[in-house]
């Protein structure tokens, strides 16, 4: 069920901003024949195949390819040595090997790839690769790592921190009448996209080569892959092939430079398709975290001071450790008001797993912490867990511990009360256990918990954030048309949904058509940090404006009664359109008087040709953090979404039903409602999956549950019906007043399901995922 | 070997099959079928889902071998040329698509599903689909979807 609570702009063109109309891509994916990057095929084509390293640390002492040449049917065999530009690649630091050359540093590292006619000949002959390693101690324990005298460096050349973010605010030695401390830990999570990281490089003739990915930023693997290549980039050209999902785990690189190594090597297209074990080994993961807080508060439970560390081990490459880690820190205490805080964040290199980008993005780790901690703060003070929450609720015009003044809504309080005033679950539709028969109700206990979360939306810290539209205005058959082209990345979310809706509300046409994302077209930045929508929606607008301004301005040779109405600039006021203002409204293909009448017909205006603009647009700056005290304005929008959990727990088991999930989220404005609820609902399943099962388990740096089997996702079973209440307040400095949506559900469903299972059982509970032995204590 | 087999209702032939190849990889890579997905390749997932002599089985954990002779249908088809089937269109219409990898094991699994039981109650939904892993939705528009085509409201 959804309730729109608070309705901003209406809709008022059909498809437009505000509706929900159908995906262009749904038909094509109910029918099996949309093309996903691991559906591709082209003649003559040669399948690609990864030796990787099975040891988390090791030397390489030698490496024999001749019997896996000698395969017949081989027919390329490539180590880092025939890496013909920069063998490093990386997101902040060029620090990973695009193949290992004399060390390993984690386990799946990739060493050799294999080009062959098929893919079992190439996976023989991965396996026929002769290589011997000197297996090296890893380091494994991140404490441990921190200390750059006790433990090996991951990276000979500098030191296994790779970042510390401090915030200082306030008085550090502030007291409290009332203290709660707590050491909680976050396993770590995978993203686990079903359409495994999958490619076709095709080799061309300029001996540039043409690379089908499903990434989640065009230009940044074209960046990468052409340094790599030692090829410019325009030589180096990605169009985006259907993505299976992403969730982060497309930000970095997989296959994308060993796929067109392959392809410049043989000279034939080669297709990489990752299995499910190898997708784990693969890409970047969720940090698992160790986080200590001590919270102090007034005898009302008004937080007094928030103390904190947080430890994110960041694998043995950097990925985007650094922003994760940011991100940790500037949103570690939550959407609360707190007058002094001290807070460190650190990540760390060690041979386990590399971890990156993850949904959530270093506030969902955070938020188990500080989330768990309020709850303590509530019971301590013989509180109700939401009561202690409201006292201490985030408002417009607070500010952050990084001093960031809190501009937009902040309906932290609002969001709370939403979700606690819903009336109590019912019934479950199974017991503990599912249908397994474990329970006809003996043990089983009841709870309800609440968390409440804060995410960033867009990229902070002074990142030079800009995403590109090209978009057409031109008469097809008689009839305006529009095209727009971008580089951003569909990867399920429905941008291409969002992109074709910004365009009917713009321009007034109906017909409108996304061109496939490639990197022909300027960059559009990721698709991550929530941003796509904000952000390419953003530029898609801008272009679409740009289009109007010259669009009628044709029209004023033709109808000079009208010309007075018509300012450069002015929105149509249905869409934010000042009082007082006259314009013109471009609706159902024709051009609208303020007075309703039909001014003139757009296809009329476009006999003198189409109209073309390409816009480069960006969000207001941000700026970096002091390095010391971590003070600045370095988030360009902050996001918030609440949840309710309520669980039924078999305490002799250890086995939890999640029975119902109330959310609520302020979206700003929602776009699209259905892709909203959609994306709400998705991401509190995958918080749901932190909270109860979701583990890549990792002993001696080495991955132990590489497989669908062993690492548990949620099912159809362990979803429980969700409620979800959004509301729209608009932010004045986006387009439309939106907010970025993706990320916020992801993070609070977490501490709440926790937190309905401490209510039900009492246990402390200080680790997800909550295994059945934390349960019942054995 | 060769293999050939009914798909589509359609007598279908491929040679050069691999012993070790799956149904799975013979439908997409030798018989340009690629709608069933390869999101685990280990029967833990359910896109590849696709009916075997009328059971809905994974493609990927069939041996081509077994499926000589037999009768495949898979998720292209469900419907004729040009048109979705109910099931398809009630997808589409709740928004229970979104990066669409799991969808076309998902449809042949409710299309399955509401063959046998067709007005199936939410418990019976979600034990059903128990099979069928989705990264996206939270299942929430899925049983939307399921509900919707029990009801006969997507059309027919």
């Amino acid at each position: 069920m959804t309730t729109t609570v608070h309705v901003g702009l209406a809709a008022t063109v059909t498809g437009g901003v505000g509706a929900s109309p159908l995906r262009p891509d749904g038909r094509l994916k109910v029918t099996g024949e949309f093309a996903f990057s691991s559906d591709l095929w082209a003649d003559d084509m040669l399948w690609g195949a990864t030796l990787r390293s099975p040891h988390p640390r090791a030397r390489i002492t030698g490496l024999d390819l001749g019997p896996a040449l000698r395969i017949p049917g081989v027919y390329a065999v490539l180590t880092h040595e025939d890496v013909p530009g920069r063998r490093l690649y990386g997101l902040e630091h060029v620090d990973q090997p695009v193949l290992a050359a004399d060390e390993v540093r984690y386990q799946g590292e990739p060493i050799v790839v294999v080009a062959a006619d098929h893919p079992e000949t190439a996976r023989r002959a991965v396996q026929a690769i002769g290589i011997t390693y000197e297996v090296l101690d890893p380091v494994t324990d991140p404490e441990a790592a921190l200390d750059d005298a006790g433990a090996p460096r991951v990276h000979a050349d500098r030191p296994n921190l790779l970042r510390h973010v401090p915030i200082r605010r306030g008085d550090p030695h502030a007291t409290a009448a009332v203290v709660v401390t707590g050491e909680y830990e976050v396993g770590m999570q995978d993203q686990a996209f079903l359409g495994p990281e999958s490619g076709l490089a095709v080799p061309a003739e300029d001996g540039g080569v043409d690379l089908y990915i499903a990434t989640q930023w065009l230009h940044v693997d074209q960046q990468q892959v052409a340094a790599c290549l030692g090829l410019p980039a325009d030589k180096v050209r990605l169009t985006l092939a259907g993505v299976g999902g992403a969730f982060g785990a497309r930000e970095d690189l997989s296959m994308q430079v060993h796929a067109c190594l392959l392809a410049l090597h043989t000279g034939r297209p080669v297709k990489m398709v990752y299995g499910r074990e190898e997708s784990f080994f693969g890409h970047v993961h969720r940090h698992p975290a160790r986080l200590r807080y001590e919270h102090g508060a007034d005898a009302d439970g008004r937080l007094v001071y928030v103390k904190a560390r947080i430890l994110l081990d960041g694998g043995a490459y950097a990925s985007s450790s650094g922003a994760v880690v940011a991100n940790a820190a500037t949103l570690g205490i939550g959407p609360y008001d707190v007058p002094n805080v001290v807070m460190d964040a650190y990540g760390l290199y060690t041979n386990n797993p590399p971890c990156g980008a993850m949904r959530g993005f270093g506030a969902v780790q955070a938020c188990f912490a500080y989330e768990s901690q309020m709850d303590k703060l509530a019971a301590a003070l013989g509180l109700d867990p939401v009561e202690v929450r409201v006292r201490n609720a985030l408002h417009t015009g607070d500010r952050m511990p990084t001093g960031q003044l809190v501009e937009g809504p902040a309906p932290v309080a609002e969001l709370l009360r939403l979700v606690q005033a819903k009336p109590p679950a019912g019934q479950a539709d199974f017991p503990p256990g599912g249908t397994a028969n474990t329970t006809r109700g003996e043990g089983v206990v009841r709870g309800v918990g609440y968390g409440i979360g804060i995410k960033n939306v867009c990229f902070s810290e002074g990142f030079d954030d800009y995403a590109t539209a090209r978009v057409r205005l031109e008469l097809i058959a008689g009839r305006p048309a529009v095209l727009v082209h971008t580089a951003a990345a569909e990867v399920g979310q429905g941008l291409v949904t969002v992109q074709a809706q910004i365009v009917r509300t713009e321009l007034g046409v109906d017909q409108v058509t996304i061109a496939p994302a490639d990197t022909a077209v300027g960059s559009a930045g990721s698709s991550s940090a929530s941003r796509q929508t904000y952000m390419t929606g953003g530029a898609v607008r801008a272009a679409c404006q740009a289009i109007r301004d010259r669009l009628l301005t044709r029209l004023e040779g033709r109808a000079p009664s009208h010309r007075h109405t018509y300012r450069k600039g002015t929105l149509p006021s249905s869409e934010g359109g000042r009082a007082g203002e006259t314009a013109l409204r471009l609706a159902d293909g024709q051009v609208f008087g303020e007075d309703g009448t039909v001014v003139a017909d757009i296809a009329e205006l476009l006999a003198d040709g189409a109209i073309e603009e390409t816009v480069q647009w960006r969000h207001r700056p941000t700026f970096p953090l002091d390095p010391e005290t971590g003070q600045g304005d370095a988030h360009v929008q902050y996001a918030f979404a609440a949840h309710r959990a309520t669980v039924d727990v078999d305490t002799e088991l250890g086995l939890v039903k999640v029975v119902e999930i109330v959310t609520a989220q302020d979206v700003g404005k929602a776009v699209n409602p259905a892709a909203v609820t959609g994306q709400i609902q998705g991401g509190t399943a995958q918080g749901l999956g932190l909270a109860l099962m979701e583990e890549i388990q990792v002993v001696d740096g080495k991955v132990r549950n590489p497989s669908f089997t062993d690492y548990l996702l949620p099912t159809i079973m362990d979803m429980p019906p969700m409620t979800v209440d959004v509301l729209e307040l608009a932010d004045p400095h986006s387009p439309y007043g939106l907010r970025g949506v993706g990320e916020p559900p992801t993070i609070s469903s977490t501490p709440a399901v926790v937190a309905a299972i401490r209510a039900a059982t009492g246990a402390a509970l200080t680790r997800v995922p909550v295994r059945p032995e934390h349960i019942v204590g054995v | 070997m060769r293999l050939t087999c009914t798909v589509n209702g359609t007598t279908r032939t491929a040679d050069d099959v691999w012993a070790g190849e799956s149904l799975l990889y013979v439908l997409r890579e030798r018989l340009g079928l690629p709608g069933s997905k390869n999101a685990c390749e280990q029967g833990e997932c359910g896109s590849c889902t696709v009916y075997l002599d009328g059971t809905a089985v994974c493609a990927c954990l069939v041996a081509a071998g077994q499926a000589a002779g037999r009768d495949v249908r898979t998720v292209e088809g469900l419907a004729p040329e040009g048109e979705l089937d109910p099931v398809q269109r009630a997808f589409l219409q709740t928004g229970a698509v979104q990066c669409g990898f799991c969808t076309p094991g998902l449809i042949v699994s409710v299309h399955d599903l509401l063959a046998r039981v067709p007005h199936p109650s939410d418990p019976e939904i979600r034990e059903a689909l128990a099979g069928n892993l989705c990264r996206c939705t939270g299942y929430e528009k899925i049983m939307d979807a399921v509900r919707l085509a029990a009801a006969g409201g997507a059309g027919s």
